[in-house]
């Protein structure tokens, strides 16, 4: 057994650990090396609490006592006190600024556990191989309960009631579309899973494919059930290979069981489950472009109506629900609607996970009730922005969405504040920004995306993105006017009111967005040729300073264009019509000489 | 295998899976032996989980340390990927992360070995729909 008696975790995250943490580290241990305890109690350096607002933390096991704003010469009262004494030091507990509670434990409040994992819920935990282990955690219960027990209009109307609102993007309820495709009569019904994930930056429905494939499988066989259908497609792109080498292995186990096939549960329901892969195309994450792709046609969307629940696959009604959508179907069935609509907003129930990516701390995978805030997960669950730098905007719906800002934090977050806020949910990509990243850029950005993307049907996207691209460029190319932001607006508008499909139709978000919200930015770059992040190559200045030059011909030598002029020991000069803007001249520079404008 | 025929199928399977009965390397068995549950999702394995558990399968059996090694999906924590998950008979699961092989080898030495923590620790931040 462990030798020591107790033990001193010290949050070593990175914001935790840029204020101090390290300095509380060597204290505590010098502390109790005086007093000779060294050998009974351990500090131990942790990772993230999640609670870096109020950081550095430290906690004491085993009696889970946390503190917070823990300054390094707090360290002895800690020994003192609560090592030798026994005593909470009070004035570094928790005080609920609401309630004014003082909360002494960590365990004790969901305070601290911002997060709650109901999709997640067997990621990181059971061995996606191995369907026991899925079994032993309540794994196809959902779907035996639903073929036993219910009919499947008891089972669509559980799913309404539960409220819950599709995670692909739109945010339809699940219930509504599955009592659609239910309501069509024909022969044969598909039920179609998403897993084309395809937003930069988002990894959310591939982490749960590979992690918990059969809560995927359950959720499509209950589907099936409800809507009268007997086969399932999962569309996946073939960059997942090991999503579809779990889902084949997870499909093969199922059979073998007998909970996908003929005669399930013994009841007389057939349900089959096979894979269809996508090349990665952006615009096969539309249905209709999707159905087409699985079709064996070119992936690009039709007009809806008619909807895929009256004439999808094979002109057969059919359901297409995301990944995340269908994982959290056997946790309703088996918690009840009442259960699950009790978790979030009130008109957006249950959770969403957000895959947090760009420039941020804690880069990963959370997942939170709706109506938590958007500072919650960036500087709470996140960690805050790297290398102490400011938050500037986050990025939500990937390039459909639009950047919050400064004053979006607070907004609860459900699919009508953030539609409300000039942005949307999208599929749950969540790109955060500091104070050097250009806006002007950023809308470049995902505009390429989509000009890449853009499967070329209709002209409003096929035309009208490539032109908003080639004004971004021009403008971070300094041969902007401000007449040219009037024409971006216009042209954005007209997309989104004539755009055929989904990704044409929020296409220029992201540009709208950045010209509500950082107006400033786009007249820096028209008017003054600035950028004000200094992102934009073109438009920078690489300029040498008289005083401080002293002419050591470093920066002519290493400049790999020969812009830079002058002779030994004489004040050197940058040509501006040659210089590249490479930077090697004023990182080679020891004399702090060159300076960007 | 056998096919599970119904609902009473089902839990009995469950239960049997959860007693222990179903075999070796499965879910059960682990309430009396050490489990170490390695991250392998794209992003874990990107970031070297594979030699992780290769390195915990082959040393925990060298140091005669009877275990059982699996691999899970994603935890969460990109940031600090490789992640592994330490459960001791009895105790409350510890999560790890930044795991190299050289703070895997103090795991073994350390934590599995004599119960004292390492360095690396990542505190449980989000709640279980068990505890809502």
């Amino acid at each position: 057994m462990s030798k020591y008696s107790k033990h001193l975790l010290v949050c070593g995250g990175t914001s935790c650990h840029s204020s101090e943490s390290d300095a509380i580290v060597w204290n505590l241990r010098d502390e109790l090396e005086a007093r000779g305890l060294s050998e009974t109690v351990q500090v131990i350096v942790t990772g993230c609490f999640g609670f870096c607002e109020h950081g550095p933390i430290v906690k004491v096991l085993p009696d889970n006592t946390l503190y917070v704003g823990v300054k390094p010469e707090d360290a002895q009262t800690i020994v003192d006190e609560h090592i030798i004494k026994g005593r909470k030091v009070t004035h570094l507990l928790y005080h609920d600024p609401v309630t004014k509670e003082v909360i002494g434990e960590h365990e004790h409040k969901g305070i601290f556990k911002k997060q709650l994992r109901i999709v997640l819920r067997n990621c990181g935990v059971i061995n996606p191989e191995n369907i026991d282990e899925y079994i032993a955690r309540d794994g196809y219960l959902a779907l035996g309960k639903v073929l036993t027990e219910m009919n499947p209009e008891q089972v669509i109307k559980l799913v309404r009631d539960s409220g819950q609102r599709g995670r692909g993007g739109a945010g339809f309820l699940t219930g509504l579309k599955w009592e659609f495709a239910n309501k069509n009569k024909s022969d044969e019904k598909y039920v179609v899973c998403n897993a084309d994930e395809g937003d930069p930056g988002a990894f959310m429905d591939r982490s749960v494919l590979e992690g918990d494939p059969h809560s995927v499988l359950e959720a499509m066989a209950i589907c099936g059930y409800s809507i009268g259908a007997s086969k399932g497609l999962i569309y996946i792109r073939a960059e997942y290979p090991l999503a579809i080498q779990r889902l084949k292995i997870a499909i093969a186990q199922a059979k073998d069981y007998g909970l996908l096939g003929n005669d399930i549960f013994g009841t007389g329901f057939n349900f089959d489950i096979s894979l269809r892969y996508g090349a990665g195309a952006f615009v096969c994450g539309e249905e209709t472009a999707l159905i087409h792709s699985m079709e064996g046609l070119r992936g690009e969307p039709t007009i809806k109506p008619p909807f895929p629940a009256e004439a999808g696959f094979r002109g057969k009604p059919t359901n297409v629900n995301n990944v995340e959508t269908f994982a959290a179907i056997p946790v309703i069935i088996l918690k009840g609607a009442e259960w699950y609509s009790k978790i979030g907003t009130e008109k957006s129930k249950g959770t969403k996970v957000f895959a947090l990516a760009g420039k941020i701390n804690n880069v990963g995978l959370v997942e939170v009730p709706m109506g938590t805030t958007l500072r919650e997960i960036i500087f709470e669950i996140g960690g805050g922005i790297k290398n102490g730098k400011k938050f500037k905007a986050v990025q939500t719906g990937g390039p459909s969405g639009g950047c919050l800002t400064e004053k979006h934090l607070d907004i609860p977050i459900d699919f009508d504040n953030l539609v409300a806020a000039g942005s949307m949910m999208g599929s749950g990509g969540m790109i955060v920004m500091d104070e050097d990243n250009c806006m002007v850029s950023i809308a470049k950005y995902f505009l390429e995306f989509t000009v890449d993307e853009s499967c070329g049907k209709c002209s409003p996207c096929r035309i009208g993105n490539k032109r908003l691209y080639e004004l971004l460029n021009h403008i971070c190319d300094g041969k902007g006017t401000p007449a040219d932001l009037d024409r971006l607006r216009n042209m954005s508008l007209v997309i989104k009111d004539t755009a055929l499909c989904g990704l044409g139709q929020t296409s220029p978000n992201p540009v709208l967005s950045t010209l509500d919200n950082f107006m400033n930015e786009y007249v820096a770059h028209v008017t003054d040729k600035k950028c004000p992040a200094g992102e934009c190559k073109n438009l920078m200045v690489y300029i040498v300073n008289a005083e401080n030059c002293v002419g050591c011909t470093a920066c002519a030598r290493v400049c790999p264009v020969n812009a830079i002029s002058g002779q030994r020991k004489e004040i050197h000069h940058i040509d501006p019509a040659i210089c590249i803007k490479c930077g090697a001249c004023k990182e080679k520079c020891k004399f702090d000489a060159i300076y960007v404008n | 295998m056998s096919r599970i025929k119904s609902l009473a199928d089902l839990s009995r399977k469950r239960e049997e899976i959860k007693k222990g009965l179903g075999g070796m390397k499965n879910a059960a068995d682990r309430g009396q032996n050490i489990q170490v549950k390695v991250a392998t999702a794209t992003c874990g394995l990107a970031s070297g989980a594979k030699a992780v558990m290769d390195f915990f399968l082959e040393q925990l059996e060298r140091r005669n340390i009877p275990g059982i090694v699996t691999p899970t999906g994603c935890m969460g924590y990109c940031y600090a990927e490789p992640t592994i998950e330490v459960k001791l008979p009895g105790q409350d699961p510890v999560v790890f992360g930044y795991v190299d092989l050289k703070r895997a080898d103090q795991i073994i030495e350390k934590y599995i070995k004599t119960g004292e923590l390492v360095d690396g620790i990542i505190p449980v931040n989000y709640e279980t729909i068990d505890s809502k």
